[in-house]
């Protein structure tokens, strides 16, 4: 009757491919880290359901570490976002392109 | 705990394999600390620190060299593989804050945190190489970049290194998502994170079918992350223009460190652990290999930005990476080792001399980095050490003896042969003698060309000595490689 | 096992009709007078200014990076302390050489001005 493994894996599968649709299609480098944030939150929920499926707790160890690296990463990137918005004015992937080939 | 000294007990819980990181790390923060405190005149003494740090390390790992720990419930281990790779990470650090603390002074980017995240990446990359777990492996690849992702966007004012830390950053959070959803599978096929769980679970071919295909798409993933840091083609896109963008020092620890902890990461992780899934894995990295090499090689060829150029030619020696990384075994694997000791000689050398170089008087813009090749015209008439240093490093990496550079690709090429990957060396030959041409012009420009645009090399004394260590390195690899080759192939027996 | 979800729902229901009951004993007895300021976004008693999505102040940003430093801090506090008898004097050391990182971070942020609002 519950949610089986497989389901929480489908859905863990199905917000990594949103995730990564996101970050090739979106041109807005702020959807693009959260994209990224939520490619992340589907390897989370992969960890959970495996530490379920196993009957441990790492995999819900490693997630409390996935967060804080989230986290920092998160944090260096919106500097980055906030950096390139201060001497280009634009947070679109495209525009940010003054270096080619 | 009051059965033994504390000293004995800390020892057998294995925090010996974790001192040289923690060495780097606290020496970081100790940097960070200080600039808080110091007054901008004093803060010429930040690079000094840091190297010290470098060298407390250094000491610690040769301290331990011939001891074997492994700590913290079996997530690093400390070896002759951790020792040898740490010592590579520390030369290369030391090398590049020597370069920085004229640079870093000259652009106005002298400051703690330039220092201290250069120090932090290095505990990153020394984690990523004694990790014998997954997740560890992960937070100091994590260390690893992001402190990469600030020091690419030092220069806070100019777009392009702007651009290249938003490139490198979102290409880089990119991968390292698809890496934890690698470690994902691997944690539920395997039921741990640990290299020992992955060798028990993969090790023989008794495993069941499904955890086969588990096992496969978590390589797989696990590999995207890698070959982004490695800078191997089809994941090289932000190589050139993060190189190009980012402070050039940065650029030459970025092209030496995250390779070298890339390559000590596979190795463990590929090499050591999953050795059953080899034949899929070598299949994949064939063509990475072929690819990486020829396109980095021919589009180095119609760059005009040396440091462009420079970026092209890091993602061959990428492809040259992978060609050993291909044939495996511990021949492959050793070569891998020798070649990423040689090439932080001869490429933390070539990026040193363009950190060096800058525009003479008589332009609008005297003083900024001479990035343009066409700067390095008659530079041996004006700068002859600069430009002969140079030239030893373009010989070097264009492999030709009797240089770092030609033993490198040698004992590639021939581990290749010898894992019988005939077809792969014969590409990689090629593959050299293109890169000839791009290489060779640098020095024929140097030496045959009349001087076009006034340049200056600066008088910093901290990076000549650099320059001069790194000349010194390439020339002993290729004049005596057997005992640094016999290292790398102790280094390797160490971890099989 | 069905009762203990039947509690569950009973509780949500109640708790439901209770937040009905509330406005709706509200609307009872408030004087109607809409008209003016009242109209206006509840602002913390200001007058609002201009549009919600102007641009934020930087500091803004600086104060949610230093939020989420000590937010993640919690979350590897919270695990330890539910466990502090048993993992001993070691996982006490472990956990001081944490926290004391953090506070090398707070101290930079606090050095470099980032905890002060002026500009």
């Amino acid at each position: 009757m519950g949610v089986t493994v497989s389901q929480y894996l489908a859905v863990s599968a199905l917000l990594f491919a949103i995730g990564v649709a996101g970050v090739l299609l979106r041109r807005n480098m702020l959807v693009v880290l959260m994209s990224v944030e939520l490619m992340l939150n589907a390897a989370n929920l992969a960890f959970v359901t495996f530490a379920r499926m196993l009957g441990g707790v790492e995999g819900q160890v490693i997630v409390l570490f996935v967060m804080a690296v989230a986290a920092a990463e998160v944090a260096v990137g919106l500097a980055i976002v906030l950096v390139v918005f201060r001497t280009g004015e634009t947070t679109n992937v495209e525009d940010v392109s003054s270096m080619k080939w | 705990m009051n059965e033994y000294a504390l000293g004995q007990g800390l020892w057998e819980m294995g925090f010996a394999a974790a001192v040289p990181f923690t060495l780097v790390a606290l020496s970081a923060m100790a940097v960070l600390l200080a600039d808080l405190w110091l007054l901008p005149s004093q803060k010429r003494a930040l690079p000094w620190a840091a190297l010290a740090g470098v060298l407390l390390s250094a000491a610690s790992v040769a301290f331990l060299w011939n001891e074997e720990a492994t700590g913290f419930g079996g997530a690093i281990r400390l070896d002759r593989f951790s020792a040898f790779f740490a010592m590579v990470f520390l030369l290369g650090t030391g090398l590049v804050v020597l370069l920085s603390s004229a640079y870093a002074r000259r652009e106005g980017v002298e400051r703690g945190e330039y220092y201290a995240l250069l120090l932090f990446g290095t505990s990153g990359a020394m984690l990523m190489a004694s990790a014998v777990e997954l997740v560890t492996f992960f937070l100091g690849l994590e260390i690893l970049s992001v402190s990469l992702y600030v020091l690419s966007g030092f220069f806070r004012q100019r777009p392009a290194s702007a651009e290249a830390a938003a490139k490198y950053f979102i290409l880089g959070a990119f991968a390292s998502a698809f890496l934890l959803y690698g470690i994902a599978l691997f944690y539920g096929a395997s039921g741990s994170t640990t290299y020992a769980a992955l060798r028990e679970s993969f090790g023989s071919a008794a495993f069941p079918y499904s955890h086969g295909l588990l096992a496969l798409a978590a390589s797989g993933l696990l590999l995207i992350g890698l070959a982004f840091k490695l800078g191997a083609v089809p994941f090289h896109m932000w190589v050139p223009d993060t190189y190009e963008g980012a402070p050039t020092t940065i650029t030459a620890y970025m092209s030496v460190v995250s390779k070298a902890a890339a390559a000590a990461a596979f190795i463990r992780v590929f090499g050591a652990s999953l050795s059953s899934l080899q034949q899929d894995t070598s299949a994949v990295l064939w063509v990475l290999a072929v690819v990486t090499m020829t396109l980095g090689n021919v589009v180095a060829i119609a760059q005009t930005n040396i440091k462009r150029m420079l970026a092209y030619s890091s993602i061959a020696h990428a492809g040259y990476l992978l060609v050993a990384l291909t044939a495996a075994g511990e021949a492959g694997y050793s070569s891998v080792l020798f070649y990423v000791l040689a090439y932080v000689f001869m490429t933390l050398g070539a990026f040193g001399v363009v950190s060096l170089v800058r525009k003479g008087e008589g332009g609008a813009d005297a003083g900024a980095e001479a990035l343009d090749i066409s700067h390095y015209s008659g530079l041996a008439g004006r700068h002859g050490l600069l430009a002969a240093a140079m030239a030893v490093f373009m010989v070097s990496l264009s492999g030709i003896p009797p240089t770092a550079g030609f033993f490198a690709k040698f004992y590639v090429f021939s581990a290749a042969v010898r894992a019988g990957e005939v077809g792969l060396a014969i590409i990689g030959v090629l593959n050299s003698l293109v890169s000839v041409y791009f290489y060779m012009r640098i020095v024929f420009l140097m030496y045959m060309k009349e001087e076009t645009v006034p340049v200056r090399g600066s008088r910093s004394r901290a990076g000549w000595v650099a320059l001069a260590a790194c000349v010194l390195g390439t020339l002993l690899l290729g004049v005596l490689p057997s005992s640094f080759a016999r290292l790398a192939t102790e280094s390797i027996a160490s971890i099989f | 096992m069905f009762l203990d979800y039947l509690y569950a729902a009973g509780f949500a229901i109640a708790g439901f009709i209770f937040l009905l009951l509330a406005l709706w004993v509200g609307a009872l007895v408030q004087p109607k007078d809409p008209s003016g300021r009242k109209l206006t976004t509840y602002e913390c008693g200001e007058i609002p200014v201009g549009q919600p999505w102007s641009q934020f102040n930087i500091r803004f940003y600086v104060f949610a990076l230093s939020f989420v430093i000590f937010d993640i801090e919690t979350i590897f506090l919270v695990p330890w302390a539910v466990v502090f008898k048993d993992v001993g004097v070691v996982g006490y050391v472990e956990m001081a050489v944490f926290v004391s990182v953090l506070l090398l971070g707070l101290a930079y942020a606090w050095r470099k001005g980032a905890l002060k609002w002026a500009l």
